[in-house]
């Protein structure tokens, strides 16, 4: 028998710096001073997508879920970084939207995405993953996805007093399916962990944060962005839609990719499961939680569209970051990971 | 189909299927490949450009798509 080690047992320790913002974030934390004044002009020359940008916001964003190891619980709410996250929250935020500008109503950006490619798609992970992913690929996708699916649907936990009515109602059902429905072994995040065991990953929480680049930070900051602000409802509601809508077919073939690596039993459950309750999520979603909130909010209708494309932005950017290491046989990670054991 | 769970279900071939999820989706198009629950297969498919149907003609990936379109 394995004895299983809850993933969020302990917190990890603070992650290496990529530059000034992230440099003034981790030192205040690991100093337990205060945060130093960033000049503005600094905040204005970072590009919102960048390292040490995106790795500064998950640092700060980090504080609300698990924390630090030796950083005091309390930081989440310092005057002090809660500003300097306030300043990179607006350049990330005006990115995003100046780079997914939509016009188009919540459920037009929704129904497109109900379409499939026929046929192979070239410019998607899991196409590739299926056809062609060797075992190096999936360890890599997994380390990297990790850092959102070890807090699988806990940034969209916030989401739910800002709702009411119909929207609350569906989102809570979606979230108690996504929390394991009463069972702490078969909460997302743990049925996470145990493919990460299956593929030789370490699933301490937060283990592959250093690992991990900009474009797969991004897409975690996202959620947090929008599930922290409820200025962002709408954004949050729009976004995991477009989570739940493009879930079963992505995940069918990534089930599919592992057991044609041989991945093991847990990484494919991982996926089979996610095939079979997204089919039943996105239709309760776009349904009750995006019909709903726009009921009783229309004027929330293009940040529900906006939520949606913004979602697609950053895992098109990723995507297209991995094909093209993994295309040229190079790692994807910041630094490659250790060998399988049984590889 | 939206299905209010918990479902047991009797499948052609005389098996008893249940799933205990607060709602189920149930296949109604046949061609699901965790039938009887839906896996989304009834999807509309955009046509393959013409690079992409010679590129994926011989592998099993497409054959699976056809199988589901």
């Amino acid at each position: 028998m394995t004895i299983h080690l809850e993933s969020r047992l302990t917190s990890p320790p603070l992650p290496q710096e990529r530059g000034a913002l992230s440099r003034s974030v981790i030192g205040a934390l690991r100093s337990a001073a205060a945060c130093p004044d960033v000049p503005q002009h600094i905040i204005d020359a970072a590009d919102p997508y960048g390292e040490d940008l995106q790795l500064a916001l998950y640092v700060l964003y980090e504080l609300h879920y698990q924390g630090f190891a030796d950083v005091a619980d309390e930081r989440e709410w310092d005057p002090g970084l809660l500003a300097l996250r306030g300043s990179m929250e607006h350049r990330f935020l005006d990115a995003l939207r100046a780079g997914a500008p939509t016009s188009a109503r919540a459920h037009d950006v929704l129904d497109r995405l109900l379409t499939e490619p026929a046929g192979h798609d070239p410019d998607s992970v899991s196409h590739h993953l299926q056809r062609e992913g060797e075992l190096w690929q999936l360890r890599e996708y997994a380390a990297l996805r990790s850092l959102y699916h070890l807090k699988e649907a806990d940034p969209h936990a916030w989401v739910i007093p800002r709702l009411h009515g119909r929207a609350k109602a569906a989102m809570v059902a979606v979230e108690y399916d996504e929390f394991g429905a009463g069972r702490a072994e078969e909460i997302h995040a743990r049925l996470f962990a145990d493919l990460m065991t299956d593929l030789d990953l370490d699933s301490a929480y937060g283990h592959y944060v250093d690992a991990a680049p900009s474009y797969a930070l991004a897409t975690v900051n996202l959620m947090s962005l929008f599930g922290l602000h409820r200025a962002l409802r709408g954004a949050l509601v729009g976004h995991f839609a477009a989570v739940e809508v493009t879930s079963p077919p992505g995940s069918r073939r990534m089930a599919a990719a592992m057991r044609r690596a041989g991945a093991g039993p847990a990484a494919a459950r991982f996926y089979d499961e996610h095939v079979e309750a997204d089919a039943v999520h996105e239709q309760v979603v776009r349904n009750e939680v995006v019909g709903g909130l726009l009921a009783g909010e229309p004027g929330l209708d293009a940040d529900i569209a906006f939520g949606a494309e913004a979602t697609g932005l950053l895992e098109d950017r990723l995507a297209a970051h991995l094909l093209q290491k993994w295309r040229a046989g190079d790692s994807a990670l910041r630094s490659a990971l250790p060998r399988h054991q049984n590889a | 189909m939206l299905v209010e769970g918990p479902v047991e279900m009797l499948t052609d071939d005389g098996t008893l299927v249940t799933s205990d999820r607060f709602m189920v989706a149930v296949c109604t198009c046949r061609r699901s490949r965790t039938y009887p629950w839906c896996d989304t297969s009834h999807r509309h498919r955009t046509r393959p450009t013409r690079d992409n149907a010679q590129d994926t003609h011989n592998t099993q990936d497409t054959k699976h798509t056809q199988e589901e379109a």
